[in-house]
């Protein structure tokens, strides 16, 4: 499942980039983006405080 | 825009050469900065925010020794709370106070604290740009010359005899160089979120810390008092135990309807969130022109997650060795070594050994911290907010024998039979 970011939740703390083993996602002051080399190993969407993000493998 | 030139070779919109050029402008490239400027070496800073020390990721707890050690004065623009304890908070709400001189501090107006560490730095010679994103490590060979981002559009080069990364979690400077471990693992990093509050009721001379698996699991809840009636508060949970349902933000807002009595009448004027390194640091923070500095080397405490006064420790120390070696005109990883050297001399030992506390911690039942409540004093916790662990290990062994087992484990030197001896420290 492809990784999504809600940018109304989204609070741009950085978090998810600094997980990221791929250096797939940007962040841009508050804009956060999620590029194509993205493996969906879902670990963005585990951290994310607010539940910003959605899809990836599930690791719950 | 970047354009090629007839010889191949990019053409830059701003291009500018300094001796060291700092990436990240938090406490710790400030200080970084400050102390290379100090050393008379020729250094700017860049920070992709447009505004220094907002949005916050913080809850702006230091204690007054974490200023001092820097040589950073508190200052009435930036201290707003005055902290003189902790009171800790069992799962059951048994009540443990630490009112001890290593606990005096400050809630401090973040926002406004970096500015003055950037004031600082200024004043000492360094320069800053804002609003400059940093995206690649240019490098010879494998030793790194200098960085290049854009700046509101134009693009930029800077070239420099030392890169510091002090560019925080996200650290993009030990991930371009190749540091490993730059890269944040769930393991070793806590998922938090925040409130900054008022209209909070609670005793605003301390912090308070509240533990529990339900509370926050593999974390705590914290609340730490500002100027009359605001406050942060805030979870931190390891990321292992984050799930829908059970994310920082859900146990934060449970904590704040389960407890009217401070929250009735509180609203919040800010939202924070981030994520904390509890790794310890990791192993090799420099390289051939190049050093990281703070939470980028991930140079936080692991028991309780602050980092400002580390950060601005190691961009003190990083600073030192960091203008003495461009002035030697050696700054081979070799030369930088002293970096790391002193760094554990100073801190990296104490918390590798609170590293090997935390373990410990993360093994304990919510029973365990109860009976735990019951029977430390206030030297014991003192003891091991410094990583001596001896004083602690004769109260379990006196008290609460059930723990030897873990204490071996965890706080023993490795191959060593159980005795006073052999704990670190
Ligand atoms: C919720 C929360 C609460 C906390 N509470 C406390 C506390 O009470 N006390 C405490 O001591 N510590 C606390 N910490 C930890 C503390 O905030 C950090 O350890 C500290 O900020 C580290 O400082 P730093 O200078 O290393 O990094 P940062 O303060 O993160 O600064 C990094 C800077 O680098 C910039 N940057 C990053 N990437 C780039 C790039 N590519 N290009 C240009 N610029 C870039 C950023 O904009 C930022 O300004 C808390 C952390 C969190 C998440
Ligand atoms: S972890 Fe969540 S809130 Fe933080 S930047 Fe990533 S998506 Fe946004
Ligand atoms: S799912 Fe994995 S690879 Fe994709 S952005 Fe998130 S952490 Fe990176």
């Amino acid at each position: 499942m492809v990784v999504t970011v809600n940018p109304k939740v989204c609070v741009y703390c950085a978090g998810c980039v600094g997980l990221c083993p791929v250096e797939s996602i940007e962040l841009r002051e508050t804009r956060l983006t999620i590029l194509d080399s993205c493996t969906d190993c879902g670990i963005c969407v585990k951290f994310c405080p607010v539940e910003a993000l959605s899809g990836g493998r599930p690791l719950d | 825009m970047t354009s090629v030139g007839g010889n191949g070779q990019k053409r830059f919109d701003i291009e500018k050469t300094v001796d060291v050029v700092i990436v990240g402008g938090g406490p710790g490239g400030a200080l970084a900065a400050r102390e290379f400027a100090r050393g008379g070496v020729k250094t700017l800073v860049v920070d992709r925010r447009q505004e220094i020390g907002a949005p916050k990721r913080c809850a702006e707890g230091i204690s007054n020794d974490g200023l001092l050690e820097s040589g950073v004065q508190p200052h009435p623009a930036w201290t707003s709370g005055r902290i003189t304890g902790a009171v800790l908070y069992s799962p059951s709400g048994k009540i443990v106070t630490v009112d001890d001189e290593t606990a005096v501090g400050w809630v401090v107006e973040r926002k406004v604290f970096e500015k003055h560490l950037g004031k600082d730095a200024i004043e000492a010679g360094a320069q800053y740009m804002v609003k400059t994103h940093i995206d690649q490590v240019l490098m010879d060979g494998a030793r790194a010359v200098g960085v290049t981002g854009d700046f509101m559009g134009k693009s930029v080069k800077i070239n420099a005899k030392l890169v510091v990364g002090a560019d925080g979690i996200d650290s993009l400077i030990g991930r371009k160089a190749g540091l490993r471990g730059s890269v944040q693992k769930m393991r070793d990093f806590h998922s938090a979120a925040q409130y900054e509050m008022a209209g909070v009721k609670c005793d605003m001379t301390r912090l308070h810390l509240y533990f529990g698996g339900d509370v926050a699991p593999l974390g705590y809840v914290w609340i730490f008092p500002k100027a009359a009636g605001l406050a942060n508060v805030g979870v931190g949970i390891l990321t292992s135990k984050s799930k829908h349902g059970h994310r920082a933000i859900d146990y934060l807002d449970r904590f704040i309807a389960k407890h009217p009595e401070m929250f009735e009448k509180a609203s919040p004027l800010e939202v924070n969130a981030s994520g904390i390194p509890v790794s310890a640091g990791i192993r090799r923070f420099w390289g051939d022109g190049l050093m990281l500095v703070g939470d980028a080397a991930q140079q936080v405490n692991p028991i309780h997650g602050g980092g400002i006064s580390l950060a601005m420790r190691a961009g003190v120390i990083a600073g030192q060795v960091g203008s003495k070696a461009i002035k030697e005109g050696d700054v081979s990883a070799e030369r930088l070594s002293e970096y790391g050297r002193v760094w554990d001399e100073v801190h990296g030992k104490e918390l590798a050994r609170l590293y090997k506390f935390r373990m410990f911690m993360e093994e304990l039942t919510d029973k365990d911290m109860e009976r735990m409540a019951d029977l430390v004093t206030i030297d014991v916790i003192v003891d091991l907010t410094y990583a001596r662990f001896r004083s602690f290990a004769k109260l379990m062994l006196t008290k609460m024998p059930t723990m030897v087992p873990l204490l071996a484990k965890y706080l023993m030197a490795p191959g060593k039979k159980f005795e006073m001896e052999a704990l670190e420290a």
